[in-house]
């Protein structure tokens, strides 16, 4: 379980999380939708300790992320990432970049690794492109090799960072199916995303993220058949 | 008006030892290269992460390093720390100098390379459970190698050539060596025009290997 109480984030003097309190059970799929700047991505990063925070709280499975003294390392193989421009290492293989974090940080062995990874991309749609290094790759199958990358370390949570907003518009499907996949499995997963058609079908809560705070949270039906907040009517007015 | 006459004899006789001496050369070369890699990968990831006196120690380095001719660098590692009666071997000075100067090269090389890695491989490499060390060697650096590969091979070479200062601190690299048979025969130009080609066909050796190796090492 995730848990955020308080949670006030500054870069410099710009205040981008202005007190955010969530909840994220086991289990749950929460989309985080707003427009650019409202502080979702910025809510990832604090969640995973890639950013600091300036107030508040960030606890995962009980364990405070930013208390002085926490193994980030070790905390951070539970929360696997995916970003918005697709990282995939260059310098390495499909199978040897889904393979490295589990054989160096978890210790795994080569062959044991190699398994593991060969498994993970089996999973996204990539078995067939075990041997290819990322630049023969599409950016679709780049995104599911950085999914099944986070994947190979057997995380509890996944966290994604509008993972498909950087693709060309025919590629965004086959990434937005990796991660239905992934939610129908029961990954506890946190989405930012501009694809509201996913948020809908997908996710069991949706916030919607307003200049650093949840204007709305709720179920997707609520949130696009009936927002309560004048807010979320706007937005979602404007995106669709 | 042209009434030198070329006697090639005595160079062509000593064409072993001149051979032997460009080895030392290229050892000389390679290793300071080497430790030049070690230490420029240091005074870079310092410069770029650190403030207070590694930074001024690092930025001093970069700064003497390149803006200085090579050549006194040598002068310090001999003359210099031998007036502190601290008395190194020709072939000490020599390395310790173009170590120094290497490092100092390099080291600017190597920024500009970490700085053409975009910071979300770092991230992603974290996001992983990677710990910064693991980064640095599994991630940024092979990739840091593979953008400054070219100028890498370009250092070594410099290194090759610029060994011959060591000649000055009586060094016997192959322009030491060069010289010492020089002077003994008298024969001065035919002497340095052999070497001259000996250092060429070591220059093209050395990038053709370079090639070589790249075709190997880099398949992405």
């Amino acid at each position: 379980m995730i848990e955020i109480r308080g949670l006030h984030k500054y870069f410099g003097a710009l205040h981008v999380l202005r007190g955010i309190d969530l909840d994220v059970p086991k289990g749950e799929v929460l989309s985080v939708i707003g427009a650019s700047g409202s502080g979702k991505s910025t809510l990832l990063y604090c969640i995973n300790g890639l950013e600091p925070i300036q107030k508040g709280a960030i606890r995962v499975d009980g364990t405070d992320v930013h208390a002085k003294g926490t193994n980030l390392n070790k905390l951070r193989q539970r929360m696997g990432m995916v970003f918005q421009q697709w990282n995939s290492f260059p310098h390495l293989t499909a199978l040897e970049n889904v393979a490295l974090a589990p054989r160096i940080v978890k210790g795994k062995s080569r062959a044991e690794a190699r398994e593991i990874a060969a498994y993970q991309l089996q999973h996204v749609g990539l078995g067939d492109k075990l041997n290819a290094y990322p630049n023969a790759l599409s950016g679709g199958q780049q995104q599911r090799l950085a999914i099944a990358r986070a994947l190979a370390m057997e995380p509890d949570y996944m966290l994604f960072d509008e993972a498909t907003s950087a693709l060309d518009p025919e590629l965004v499907g086959e990434v937005l199916d990796t991660m239905r996949v992934l939610a129908e499995e029961g990954m506890t997963m946190i989405c930012v995303t501009h694809e509201m058609g996913f948020a809908r079908d997908v996710s069991d809560r949706v916030a919607y993220f307003h200049e650093g705070v949840i204007a709305e949270i709720g179920p997707p039906t609520q949130i696009f058949g009936a927002p309560r907040s004048e807010l979320t009517r706007k937005f979602l007015a404007k995106v669709r | 008006m042209f009434d030198y006459n070329f006697h090639w004899r005595p160079v062509f006789k000593s064409v072993p030892d001149l051979l032997d001496a460009g080895l030392l050369t290229l050892q000389v070369a390679i290793l300071s290269m080497l430790i030049g890699i070690v230490i420029g990968l240091g005074l870079a990831v310092i410069r770029m992460n650190m403030r207070g006196p590694l930074y001024w120690f690092a930025t001093s380095w970069v700064e003497l390093a390149r803006n200085t001719p090579a050549l006194f660098q040598l002068f310090f590692f001999g003359f210099g720390l031998g007036a502190f009666g601290l008395h190194l071997t020709p072939y000490t000075i020599v390395l310790a100098g173009l170590s120094f100067n290497c490092a100092g090269y390099l080291a600017e090389n190597f920024r500009g390379g970490f700085q053409a890695v975009p910071d979300t491989q770092r991230r992603a490499g974290l996001s992983l459970g990677m710990t910064s060390w693991q980064v640095y060697t599994r991630i940024l650096i092979p990739q840091v190698f593979r953008i400054v590969y070219h100028p890498l091979t370009n250092q070594l070479v410099w290194a090759v050539l610029m060994s011959s200062l060591g000649m000055l601190v009586g060094f016997r690299e192959l322009s030491g060596e060069t010289q010492f048979f020089a002077s003994r025969t008298y024969r001065i130009f035919e002497y340095f025009a052999v070497t001259a080609v000996i250092y060429y066909v070591l220059v093209k050796l050395i990038l053709l290997a370079s090639r070589l190796l790249a075709v190997r090492l880099f398949r992405y």
